[in-house]
Parts: structure tokens; sequence; C-alpha cells
């Protein structure tokens, strides 16, 4: 536990210094939206729409946050250092995990905003709540496979090419439950407050199973 | 690799898959009744469906193969879950388009979104897809073997979390043949079915066998030329994104 704190630490303080990966990933996003607007040739969006605009935004953005997780600790021999230590290896999984879904938190906090500022017609004091809970979920979905994905693509040569193209498919059924979850809060009229709750409940089931999967299995891509 | 000989029974193997498959045929033609509503094409069904399912059998097959190399570190474990994720894709690519020929003859397009099989599948081939390009790009042989068995161990869970995920998203126009509830079909069907079924499973587990032979013998034969000319025999063989 300790061991992942440090690594988290670690991986936060390079962030704060460097800024390398952060605000890229958050001029994607918005970039994104910005596209979606031009790409629809719409000027406000609502419900199914806004959802599915938005977790792609979130997904591409992330892919770019995908992609940089470990390539610090590969070319500056950080994983050699880790292994080295007489630690558990699922620290590094944890921490790498709790980085990116910090990452991915920022980003939101920046993105959403944006969204409702470009594209967005409904206000978004009333879907706050249920949006909180169906993001905070997807984003527990984006970090555990992403740094599993993440985790394989880093020591092959084409990684760019790799961890999106392992990773989209992966991502796919939790980005069906995000947006299905998220599109009934987004209406302009009349809409619950609330998510579905059997979304809320695929999405989940996803992140569990995946928790537990990617714990299981991230060991064996850490041995030299 | 140890040398043990997958040749071993496969001839009669290979004999009793040509006979199921031969009375598969036959009962499909000439046994199986017509279906009410979609009449003769309604027969693909005995080949789609046992396509698709043995396809995605053999996907989950390659993970328990994978977490074999993993316990153990045998590379022989990583050839039989690479070949049988080879194989599943093949089939699983042969379902998808049995599949798309049947949902143009019954539902008059060749694609259909609102049909969670179809596309739980498809999701499933396209990561699938993927398999044979991560184990291109690494070179370090046992490192190869390590992260595709990750991949396949990761990937055969994703195949039923998958189904699960997108069986929810849409309400079925694929007909209900096979639920947890049983079978609904009329019993002539229902025997054609079966038979075509265990002709398909018996065509994979043939298959198999057979690139199994074939890639052992291949690397025996590597062996015994590097062993006659004098040269390290540890040394990787080219890069490959088979198991040598």
């Amino acid at each position: 536990m300790s061991a992942a704190w440090a690594v988290l630490r670690k991986d936060l303080r390079l962030e704060l210094r460097s800024a390398e990966t952060l605000p890229a990933m958050v001029l994607f996003a918005v970039v994104t939206i910005v596209i979606f607007h031009f790409a629809l040739n719409r000027d406000t969006i609502q419900g199914q729409e806004a959802a599915g605009v938005f977790v792609i935004a979130l997904l591409f953005a992330s892919m770019l946050g995908i992609n940089r997780l470990f390539v610090a600790e590969r070319e500056q021999g950080g994983f050699d250092g880790f292994l080295l230590a007489p630690v558990d290896r699922g620290a590094m999984l944890l921490a790498k995990a709790s980085a990116l879904y910090l990452f991915l938190v920022v980003l939101e906090v920046i993105a959403v905003p944006a969204f409702k500022l470009f594209l967005l017609q409904p206000g978004l004091g009333r879907p706050l709540p249920g949006l909180i809970a169906v993001l905070a979920l997807t984003n527990l979905a984006l970090s555990v496979i992403g740094t599993l994905v993440s985790g394989i693509a880093v020591h092959t040569r084409a990684r760019d090419l790799i961890g999106p193209m392992i990773g989209l498919p992966l991502l796919v059924p939790a980005l069906i439950a995000s947006a299905r979850a998220a599109g009934p809060i987004l209406q302009a009229t009349h809409a619950p407050a609330a998510p579905p709750l059997r979304w809320v409940g695929t999405l989940a089931l996803y992140d569990l199973v995946f928790a537990l999967l990617a714990y299981a299995v991230f060991d064996f891509l850490l041995e030299e | 690799m140890r040398s043990t000989t997958y040749g071993r029974g496969l001839r009669s193997l290979s004999l009793l898959t040509v006979l199921f498959i031969a009375a598969a045929l036959v009962m499909v033609f000439f046994y199986a009744p017509l279906d009410a509503e979609q009449g003769f094409v309604q027969k693909i069904f005995y080949i789609h469906v046992p396509l698709a399912i043995v396809s995605l059998c053999g996907f989950v097959f390659g993970g328990l193969m994978a977490i074999g190399y993993l316990r153990t570190g045998d590379r022989a474990w990583d050839m039989r879950s690479y070949v049988a994720i080879h194989m599943a894709l093949i089939f699983g690519i042969g379902g998808l388009i049995s599949g798309s020929i049947w949902a143009k003859a019954s539902w008059g397009h060749w694609w259909v979104w609102n049909e969670p099989t179809l596309v739980s599948f498809l999701i499933v081939i396209l990561l699938f897809c993927t398999y044979q390009p991560l184990r291109f790009s690494i070179e370090d042989p046992e490192r190869q073997a390590r992260y595709a068995s990750v991949f396949a161990i990761t990937c055969g869970a994703f195949v039923p979390l998958n189904f699960i995920a997108v069986s929810q998203a849409t309400q079925f126009v694929h007909p209900r043949v096979l639920t947890l509830t049983g079978a609904h079909l009329p019993p002539a069907m229902g025997v054609t079915f079966l038979v075509s079924m265990i002709g398909i499973t018996l065509l994979y587990a043939t298959l198999w066998k057979y690139e199994m032979a074939a890639k052992n013998a291949r690397s025996q034969l590597r062996r015994l030329r590097r062993t006659l000319l004098g040269e390290d025999l540890d040394r990787p063989y080219g890069r490959s994104a088979a198991p040598l």
C-alpha cells in the first residue's frame, strides 16, 4: 500500500512539474467537442446524442493518457527500480490506475463545463449528481482497463498502435453502458435526475470484474 | 518444447469429423423440415450457429490454455493457446459471414444493429483480430508468450461479459433459438442441429490438432537442422507471430 502511494505520489509530482500528459488530454477533449459541433452541424445537443459525444471525447482523451502511462517507467528505468524493490507487484497497478483516475477527474472538471458551454442544451445543475456517479464508474473502467492495456502495449514495438487497438474493443461494453446511463439524464425536458439503474449496474459489474482480472494478471506483465 | 506427438489419433479423429459433417449435411438437406416462415434459407442456421458457438468457445479455450502457460511457464501451453485462438478466429469470421448472409436473406439487410448477438460477436472478433499484431510486435519469444497469455486470459473473460453488456442494450430481433431454459426447436430440427454442432466441434478439434502437429513438426525439424549445422539452439528463429 505504501509502495503504491509512493509511486502514485511520484507520478503526480512528475505531472505537476512537467505537465506532460494532462494538458494534452484536456486540450484534446475540448478540441474533440468543438469538432463535433462542426461535424454534426449543430449548436446544441441533448439526451443520448450529448451522452455519446461526451463519452467519445472522454475516450479519445483518455487514450492519450493511456499511451503515456508507462513510457516514463520504461525510458527512465522505473520498471527496473520497481522490480528490485521488495514490494507487491500489484502496487504498480494500483498506483498507475489511481493516477489515471485522477487525471480523468481533473480532465472532467474542465471538460464538463466546456461541454456545457459549447454544446449541451440542458443546464448542468439538475443532471450533475447523476452525471458524477456515471462518470465515476466510467473513469474506473477507463483507468483499470487502460492500465492493463498500457502495461501490455508498453513493451511492444508499435506501442502507440497496439494500445488503442486492444483498448477500444475492451472498452466498448463499458462505453455502451456509460452512454446509455448518461443519455436520459442529459435530456432537455422533464428528464429523471437519476441515471437508469440497469446501466449503472452493468457498468459497476464490468468495473468489478475487470479490476479483479487486472489484479490477477498484472504481475505477469512486470516480470523480466 | 517437449517432443510430444500431436499426430497421434489424428486419423481416427479426422474420419469421425468427416462422418459427422457428412451426416449433418445429409440431415440438413433431406431430413430437417423447411422452416415455415423463412423457407430454404433457414438451413444456413445449421452451419452459422455452430460456427459461432464453437468460435466463442475456442476463444475461451485459448484463455484457459493461457492460464496453463502462466502457471507452468511451459511454451507448449502457449502454442496450444495460440492455435486455439487462431482457429477460433477463422471459425468466427466464417460465422460472421454466414450470419450476414442469413441476415440479408431473412431481414433484408446485410447488417442489423439492433441485434445484440451480432454486435457482441463483431466486438469479440475485432478484439481478437489484435492478437496476431500484438504477438508480432514483441520480439523476445518468452515475453511474447507471456504477454499473449495475459491478453488471451483477459479477452477470454471478456467474451461472456461482452455478451451480457450488449444484450442489455437492444431488444431481440435474432431468433432466440437457444435460451437458458432450453432449445425451442421442433425435434427433427433439434436433432439435425445437434449433429451439425458435433460435426463443427469435431472439425475445430481436428484442425486444432492438425495445426499443433504441423507446428510441432516444424519446430522439431528446425531444431534438428540447427543441431546439424551446429547453430545456437536458443537463438530466436527470425520474427514471427507464432510461437516457435
